[in-house]
């Protein structure tokens, strides 16, 4: 047995605990979850039924914490987890599933599986079967702040082009202000103008916010990789950043997994508390709607539709404020067929993006999406989760279709009145 | 051993090993599953974990319009045999008068020929989701020897229930007294097997319910 095996099997039996147990004790085979997966339905494979995607969890459930399974392990009767399975699995774990958790939603027996096979990539990682890809990205993340690779010069220079395309100034390090901004990778490099978009926001709105320096970055590929240690440590930065600067609320801009990382799985990762809310960037501009600090002119009178990424959604409860904001503007908003907690997911969340070898499934299970979409035909698409945006404009360029993307802070932003 | 010394050991000693058995397998299940714990969330609540948790223990019965589209059989069989299973063990008029015989009360019973038809339309609903567990790609793959092991237990007492009723094949004491085997053989598999899931759906649904709940979200 290679160390890693056993360093994997090891970080596998710590995910075990009740709700685990009650989840693999209530499983009947029933297969339904497979019809909630993009990944079985459109490529018909059935491999990639989610709860089969747990089955290294499984089997140390079974091995270690049964009475069954521990008298079958002494006469070698239960299935072990050995380095065979985890190369067979990496691909079912990593490339197949966006943890978008619509199986979880719809398991008749309530099994959380997004949540097991969440827990299997611990596993998965430790015994060094994460793909190239993630591992990258990860390394990048905590050696330079960025997976993608993106340091402070790079957020400073788009900061100097926001600063003077609006001549709005971006504060920074400011100490005691009420929001602190995070953002992603992805916006700092291909979509600025959200950082332009949340600055006219926040100057109408009238309120103190800031952006770190020191932390800026809200990713968190620690959670997608699957090694809590990581993610913890990514957690920390922001944690430190905001008790610094002693801001009231972090906000995680648009994009999915950094909201589950730094609102659901933080304070756990850390193993303490915050004593700063965390909200998304939806949550913060529906509050100003409620407080009647966005003034909203124009209506935008083209059909569009909301693609609810399914960390914020599903997974993350942030479901009527992007509704309540993008009524403000538009009068000929469209649901998607299953919009809201149980829309389908693009087909790159979870870290599939940052994996290369993923490139042809998430293209292929596009077609889900493209389905929903030729129900409604929308004139555009709002996300609110720049790898939805960037994966949606991939995908709909490879179905040849020609439908604009758009974000939701960033649309906001273009019907502010004066 | 003749009929009646069968029957009556079946009814007797077999009997009690099997309950004690089912019932010390049942408590170690729970056991195993509730020891492990589960840590505290931390993070700052955004909706209450025990309104989410038992509102998903009931509304997981009914599937989404969409879910229930795609998995429409899995869905309807699955509520046939359910229901049908529990009309036959609970609301037969002769098993009624067992349980209140065991724990002491009864509760009123179906019309015989009633349940005499559930058995059948249960028996064929039985043969329907093991032939869709034959056939269909996904449950072929993911379909354990064990899968197989608990359907042959469920639908024995069903059969041998069937034909004790009717009469079928055999002398009357040797029919229930196969009947009764035939139970007892389930109850001691029960809880070493997927059949828990009687049981442990509810915290499961609880536990899925209130991760949900616990983000604002009704699973």
């Amino acid at each position: 047995m290679s160390a890693s095996l056993e360093k994997g099997i090891n970080a596998l039996k710590e995910q075990v605990d009740s709700t685990v147990a009650a989840f693999f004790s209530s499983c009947v085979h029933c297969g339904m979850c497979s019809d909630a997966c993009l990944f079985y339905t459109e490529t018909g494979s059935p491999a990639s039924t989610p709860i089969n995607k747990a089955e290294p969890l499984r089997r140390i459930w079974k091995s270690e914490y049964t009475l069954l399974g521990r008298v079958g392990k002494m006469f070698g009767l239960t299935a072990k987890v050995d380095d065979e399975l985890l190369t067979n699995w990496e691909t079912l774990v990593y490339d197949n599933c966006t943890l978008c958790g619509r199986c979880s939603m719809v398991c008749p027996m309530g099994l959380d599986i997004a949540l097991l096979i969440r827990k299997t990539r611990e596993g998965m990682a430790a015994a060094g079967h994460a793909p190239e890809g993630l591992i990258g990205a990860t390394k990048r993340a905590v050696t330079i702040g960025s997976p993608m690779g993106v340091k402070l010069p790079a957020l400073m220079a788009q900061i100097g082009h926001v600063e003077k395309d609006t001549g709005l100034k971006i504060p920074l390090d400011v100490v005691g202000a009420e929001y602190m901004l995070l953002l992603s990778s992805m916006e700092i490099m291909n979509f600025p103008e959200f950082i332009e978009a949340t600055a006219k926001i926040f100057d109408k709105a009238g309120v103190s916010w800031t952006i770190s320096t020191e932390a800026f970055e809200a990713t968190n590929s620690g959670i997608q990789i699957g090694v809590a240690d990581i993610a913890a440590e990514l957690v920390q930065r922001i944690v430190d950043a905001a008790e610094k600067l002693q801001v009231k609320t972090v906000i995680s801009p648009e994009c999915g997994h950094a909201y589950m990382a730094i609102r659901w799985e933080g304070p756990n990762l850390i193993g303490k508390p915050f004593n700063f809310k965390v909200r998304h960037i939806l949550e913060v501009l529906d509050e100003f709607r409620k407080d009647g600090r966005l003034k909203i002119t124009g209506k935008e009178t083209q059909r569009l539709t909301y693609h609810d990424p399914c960390q914020v959604s599903r997974r993350g409860g942030v479901i009527e404020q992007p509704r309540n904001l993008i009524n403000m503007f538009a009068e000929n908003f469209v649901e998607m067929p299953d919009g809201g907690k149980m829309n389908w997911c693009c087909g790159a969340g979870g870290g599939v993006s940052s994996n290369e070898r993923a490139d042809e499934v998430r293209l292929k299970v596009f077609q889900r999406k493209k389905d929903q979409l030729d129900e409604i035909k929308p004139d555009a698409i709002i996300s609110a989760c720049s790898n939805c945006r960037i994966h949606l404009e991939d995908g709909l360029e490879e179905y040849n279709m020609d439908i604009p993307l758009m974000s939701l802070t960033e649309t906001l932003a273009e019907h502010l009145a004066d | 051993m003749n009929e009646i010394e069968f029957l009556s050991w079946v009814r007797g000693q077999g009997f009690q090993i099997a309950v004690i058995i089912f019932i010390a397998g049942v408590i170690i299940r729970f056991a195993e599953i509730l020891l492990l714990g589960r840590k505290a969330n931390i993070a700052e609540a955004k909706g209450s974990e025990m309104s989410g948790g038992m509102r998903t223990i009931v509304s997981r019965s009914f599937p989404d319009k969409n879910t229930f589209q795609r998995s429409t059989f899995t869905v309807v069989a699955g509520y046939i045999f359910h229901i049908g299973l529990f009309v036959t063990i609970f609301l037969f008029a002769p098993h009624i008068l067992m349980f209140k015989d065991v724990i002491g009360f009864g509760w009123p019973s179906l019309p015989t020929p009633i349940v005499d038809a559930m058995a059948v339309v249960t028996i064929i609903a039985l043969l329907a989701v093991l032939t869709h567990r034959m056939r269909d790609t996904v449950l072929k793959f993911i379909t354990t020897k064990e899968d197989y092991l608990v359907w042959m237990l469920t639908i024995l007492p069903l059969i041998t229930g069937y034909m004790a009723f009717h009469r079928i094949g055999m002398t009357a004491p040797t029919l229930l007294a196969i009947h009764i085997l035939s139970v007892e053989l389930l109850l001691v598999v029960f809880p070493f097997t997927k059949l828990m899931h009687a049981f442990t759906f509810a915290l499961s649904r609880w536990y899925n319910g209130a991760i949900s709940g616990y983000r604002g979200v009704q699973s």
